[in-house]
């Protein structure tokens, strides 16, 4: 398979280098909100949405900052449009939804800490992708984010209803159990290159 | 004198900012495949955090508080950039090996929480002596999972073959999920620790 294709970078962010299992990335969130399934979706989507703005975002000041010559400012304005964009995305959740708004509570605003956003504002700039590519990376590293928390959230509401050593349960227990996803995900290395 | 090495051996074993808050994962699991990424990463999140740290509090009263949270991660990025900078120059082999998880300190909770929480509304004294601990913290927490996964996964410590030819690396340990199962030991282990001193006292 032709790995610049666009449907070859969705798979590839999604599944063979999943943003959580395979690169670390949101790790935070993926330990934090992963107790409950519902809020397990609401807050993959909104790390997608906030992925695919500052992607688009940062794609152009990439440019920007290429034919300035300003390289070095990269990291820093990076981060300002992201802590700009999680902004916007919470005035607009406000007004239009606020039922959705007070379920993410908190959360919300952390999403500029989240280092996944972050990861793919560089890494497409590392791998030079075009724009339309970009895109589809975000997307499919947000799908993959979700994916994985929706898994996780899953296997914990179970793991509540076990009885489960003292010592282990908490994070320790989680952990473990993302150990055992990320060896599952392995698995999708077989579907082609890095 | 005698306070601030409380403070210190607090931040480091009590309030270890890694095994006890639980802060700042992500490079904890993703560089600690050997000893050297993580030394090089546990000494540029050090640097990056007692030179933020400081800086915050010096600024403590000249920051508006509506927009603090913009400004410490303004001064956390930039010296995240001198960082990446300073390891590109001292040696590129770590340089590619850290890769974008140099920039990425930008995004470890444990600055930004120690700028939020203590550097804000302390002299820069104590700020410093508040992220030292931090920083050696979270340097023996990255140094130990890498010392754990390099020794099983490649059978090697700092480069140094340890056990000759006739090893068997354990692979899965310096693959992603070794880092998830290393680290849970881990914290099972400090749980454990601290739970019969807890009982003792």
């Amino acid at each position: 398979m032709n790995t610049d294709s666009l449907g070859f970078i969705f798979l590839s962010s999604c599944l063979i280098n999943n943003f959580v299992l395979a690169y670390f990335l949101g790790i935070c969130p993926f330990l934090g909100v992963s107790g409950k399934y519902e809020t397990a979706t609401r807050m993959g989507i909104a790390v997608t949405f906030v992925m695919l703005v500052s992607s688009a975002c940062s794609f152009v000041i990439h440019l920007i900052l290429v034919r300035l010559g300003a390289n070095y400012l990269q990291l820093v304005s990076y981060i300002a449009v992201i802590a700009s964009t999680v902004q916007l995305v919470e005035m607009i959740m406000k007004k239009y939804s606020p039922a959705l708004f007070r379920a993410l509570g908190i959360f919300l605003p952390l999403i500029t800490t989240n280092c996944a956003i972050l990861g793919v504002a560089l890494f497409q700039t590392n791998r030079e992708y075009s724009f339309p590519q970009s895109l589809v990376f975000a997307l499919g590293a947000g799908a993959g984010f979700t994916l994985a928390l929706v898994l996780m959230a899953g296997i914990r509401e179970e793991l509540d209803l076990t009885e489960v050593p003292d010592l282990v349960q908490g994070t320790a227990m989680t952990l473990m159990v993302a150990g055992i996803l990320s060896m599952a995900f392995m698995g999708f290395a077989g579907l082609g290159g890095s | 004198m005698s306070e601030n090495a409380d403070v210190f051996l607090k931040k480091l074993w009590e309030e270890n900012p890694v095994f006890v808050q639980l802060l700042g994962m992500c490079p904890v699991l993703a560089v600690s495949n050997s000893v050297v990424n993580s030394l090089a990463m546990g000494l540029a999140t050090t640097f990056v955090l007692i030179c933020s740290s400081v800086l915050v509090s010096l600024l403590r009263n000249h920051i508006p508080k509506q927009v603090r949270i913009a400004t410490f991660i303004m001064i956390i990025a930039t010296f995240v950039t001198l960082v990446e900078y300073i390891i590109q120059a001292i040696s590129l082999d770590i340089h590619k090996a850290l890769g974008a998880f140099i920039s990425l300190i930008v995004v470890n909770c444990i600055i930004l929480g120690r700028a939020e929480s203590f550097a804000s509304k302390n002299p820069p004294g104590k700020a410093f002596v508040d992220a030292v601990g931090v920083g050696v913290g979270f340097t023996l927490a990255i140094l130990s999972m890498g010392s754990i996964r390099e020794v099983l996964g490649s059978g090697s410590f700092a480069g140094v073959d340890l056990f000759g030819a006739g090893y068997e690396p354990w692979i899965i340990m310096i693959l992603p999920g070794g880092g998830f199962f290393v680290l849970g030991a881990l914290l099972l282990a400090v749980n454990k620790i601290n739970r019969s001193r807890k009982v003792k006292a």
